[in-house]
């Protein structure tokens, strides 16, 4: 049955010595992609999504574990063979400056025996227009699509992403996202990194939360939302009434995990965040209380549940402060 | 469809990413030159040099000054001064020796013998005043001044200059590059791709010799018109001599660009190898200068075996074939630093 997948890896480990020191960077993954999916590793910086995908690629050595890659294992004599097959953006790669689009595009070509024309995988990165501009004249964002065009060339059954939208803004954000979805309609495998939550539920069809080198959660986007039990985010910030800002001392959280329909209630910053099953049961209740509680109401806002509220049940964390906020703006959520 | 080779792109890719680069193309091509122009200016031919002469002032001053100014070949410049004023000068290097008349006839000569300038003042100025004493030659003798071309400082500098060029730019063309890839993650993506390894150091060695050749045609092209420096041996055995010292220093480049992960890395080590050949390998001055014990030492360095087998040819007309241990020699350093390189090569 292995042979089906398109990546598969058992027990994968990976100890990095800084010294004498050891970092263990991933302890102990699993990991099975069909072939056809669009799968995500989703998890903060530092969890080790970097070493995995990289040693999937054959770049890096794992300490331990088993890769199987198109059904082939690296260091068996066919790396070639693999290679051939993958299309790869990494985390950071700078291109020379000197050098134009067309001419990076056409390098990676010649590298590959089949594949698209550079002029076609141009086209498919919208970079057509800055064929013959120098790198060092592109935006952030055409350098990405670069990159990415440098991935596609060589027509791969199966492309390696690492984090291909970190630092963009969100327009560029949306163009990336447009050239994955559509080289993903042409029945390739995607494996991609992210941190950003809202991408891995935009683009992909399965995750696997990571965090500290393993994975805490896998599954569809709509599956680990619901696994959290409410598929809805309430939102509010309270004081006082007349009290000019303190909050009122009845809020509190065995208070608020009383209400009905609450599945699970946080704290950030000055908001509550309450994880609930019916907005339209739990809301009248907690307006109710809170005018029992002498409390007024400043803010509130209700949400689908994403990706992000999963990390934080399963966590206790948030993910770095000004992510969060891109991302959520991304969303487009608010009241 | 076209057809797509790799190695061809790669090279094409480094000699784009060298001639869009002006900084690299000025210190590969512009620089030599210049260095060339100055110090050709500085160190042109001059007319041979007076002898400073500074005469104590008493009885007998002006006829010692007239006797140095009647000397056949008049290559004094003599002047008379008080005694104390005499001693500063020649202290200070404003006179090569002084002479003081003695009173009861003949000369004293003050003079500073670890001063070439100073003991050849002496030589001269005691035969001009023998003879103007009336000293008669025992055996008639005849002297013929000739200026050999070859032999000026320029014609010393340009295969010395050409020799440094050489070493910088396959320390730089090839471990400063590599670096640089390494850093900017290129490497690691070069690496994931199905990219040859074989393709991608052909590209950086070649690319290299391809720069090696307008490197050696412009230097000595300039020479030529500006200095007149001419190449006495074959064009082609310059060449030849050349392009293997390319190929030694590019190999030593890849040796200091194996394992480091950061430019000031390879910046020091590029450094800590190329310094001591620009002092000793005779680039500026003959290595001939330091102590003989220290030639062995010399001689083991690349550069000095390169830029003594490049002034052979060019300045002696020596063929290639007597060359053989100095191409050997470069060749093999470039050969075991090559081995070395891919053994300890970071290559992700
Ligand atoms: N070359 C390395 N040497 C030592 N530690 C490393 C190295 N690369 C990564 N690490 C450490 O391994 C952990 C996982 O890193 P990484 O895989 O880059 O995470 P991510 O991509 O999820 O941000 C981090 O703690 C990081 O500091
Ligand atoms: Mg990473």
């Amino acid at each position: 049955m292995t042979a089906d997948l398109a990546i598969r890896c058992r027990d994968l480990r990976k100890t990095y010595l800084a010294g004498k020191s050891a970092v263990e960077a991933v302890c102990g993954l699993d990991l099975s992609v069909e072939p056809g999916a669009c799968f995500g590793l989703l998890g903060p910086n530092g969890a080790g999504k970097t070493t995995t995908i990289e040693i999937l690629e054959g770049i890096l050595a794992p300490t331990s574990g088993e890769v199987e890659v198109l059904g082939m294992r690296w260091g068996t004599g066919r790396d070639q063979q693999i290679r051939r097959r993958l299309g790869i953006t990494l985390q950071e790669t700078r291109f020379d400056d000197k050098l134009t689009v067309r001419e990076i595009v056409t390098l990676f070509r010649s590298f590959y025996p089949d594949g698209q024309s550079p002029e076609a995988t141009m086209a498919a990165v919208e970079l057509t227009e800055k064929a013959t501009a120098r790198v060092g004249r592109l935006s952030g964002g055409q350098k990405q699509r670069l990159a990415l065009a440098c991935g596609l060339v060589g027509n791969p059954a199966l492309l390696f992403l690492d984090e291909p939208t970190t630092g963009l803004d969100p327009q560029s954000r949306r163009e990336v996202w447009k050239i994955v979805r559509a080289h993903q309609a042409r029945g390739a495998t995607t494996l991609l990194t992210t941190h950003y939550m809202h991408e891995a539920e935009v683009l992909c069809d399965r995750v696997a939360i990571v965090d500290h080198g393993r994975i805490i959660a896998e599954g569809t986007p709509a599956d680990l939302i619901a696994r959290l039990g409410g598929e809805h985010v309430v939102e509010f910030a309270a004081n006082a009434t007349g009290d000019g800002g303190a909050a009122p001392a009845a809020l509190d959280e065995a208070a608020l995990a009383a209400l009905p329909s609450v599945t699970a209630v946080r704290r950030e910053r000055d908001a509550w965040l309450l994880t609930v099953h019916h907005p339209h049961v739990a809301i009248p209740e907690l307006l109710r209380r809170l005018a029992g509680w002498q409390a007024e109401l400043n803010r509130l806002t209700t949400r689908h549940a994403s990706l992000e509220d999963v990390f934080v049940a399963l966590t206790g964390r948030t993910l770095d402060a000004d992510d969060a906020t891109a991302d959520s703006s991304a969303q487009g959520t608010g009241a | 469809m076209a057809n797509f080779h790799p190695l061809k792109e790669l090279l094409l890719c480094r000699i784009r990413a060298f001639y869009r680069e002006p900084d690299a193309v000025f210190w590969t091509y512009g620089f030599p030159l210049i260095l060339i122009v100055g110090l050709g200016i500085a160190f042109r031919t001059k007319p041979p040099e007076r002898i400073r002469v500074d005469i104590v002032a008493g009885a007998g001053a002006e006829a010692v000054q007239a006797a140095l100014a009647d000397a056949g070949s008049s290559g004094f410049a003599a002047a008379i001064h008080a005694e104390a004023e005499c001693r500063q000068r020649l202290r200070r290097g404003h006179a090569d020796i002084v002479v003081t008349p003695e009173v009861g006839g003949g000369w004293s000569y003050r003079f500073d013998p670890t001063r070439p300038e100073s003991v050849l003042a002496k030589a001269e100025v005691d035969d001009a005043l023998q003879r103007a004493a009336g000293r008669v030659d025992v055996v008639a003798t005849r002297a013929h001044a000739v200026t050999e071309p070859g032999s000026r400082y320029i014609d010393f500098l340009v295969p010395g200059l050409l020799g440094m060029n050489l070493m910088g730019g396959g320390l730089w063309g090839v471990g400063f590059v590599t670096v640089d890839m390494r850093v900017r993650k290129l490497l690691k993506r070069l690496m994931a791709s199905p990219m040859q390894r074989r393709d991608l150091l052909l590209s950086l060695f070649g690319g290299r010799m391809l720069f090696t050749l307008p490197e050696i045609g412009i230097l000595l092209l300039l020479a030529a018109l500006l200095f007149h420096v001419h190449v006495a041996g074959s064009i082609l055995a310059t060449i030849v001599v050349g392009v293997v010292g390319a190929m030694s220093f590019a190999g030593l480049g890849l040796l200091v660009a194996a394992r480091a992960e950061r430019i000031e890395t390879v910046m020091g080590l590029m450094n800590a190898v190329m310094l001591p050949m620009w002092l000793l390998s005779g680039v500026f001055f003959s290595y001939e200068r330091f102590p003989a014990v220290f030639h062995p030492f010399i001689r083991a360095l690349p550069l000095t075996q390169l830029n003594d087998a490049l002034r052979a040819v060019i300045l002696d007309g020596a063929s290639l074939g007597s060359q053989w241990f100095a191409l050997l020699y470069l060749l093999a350093v470039g050969a075991v630093s090559f081995g070395l390189a891919l053994r300890w090569f970071k290559w992700v």
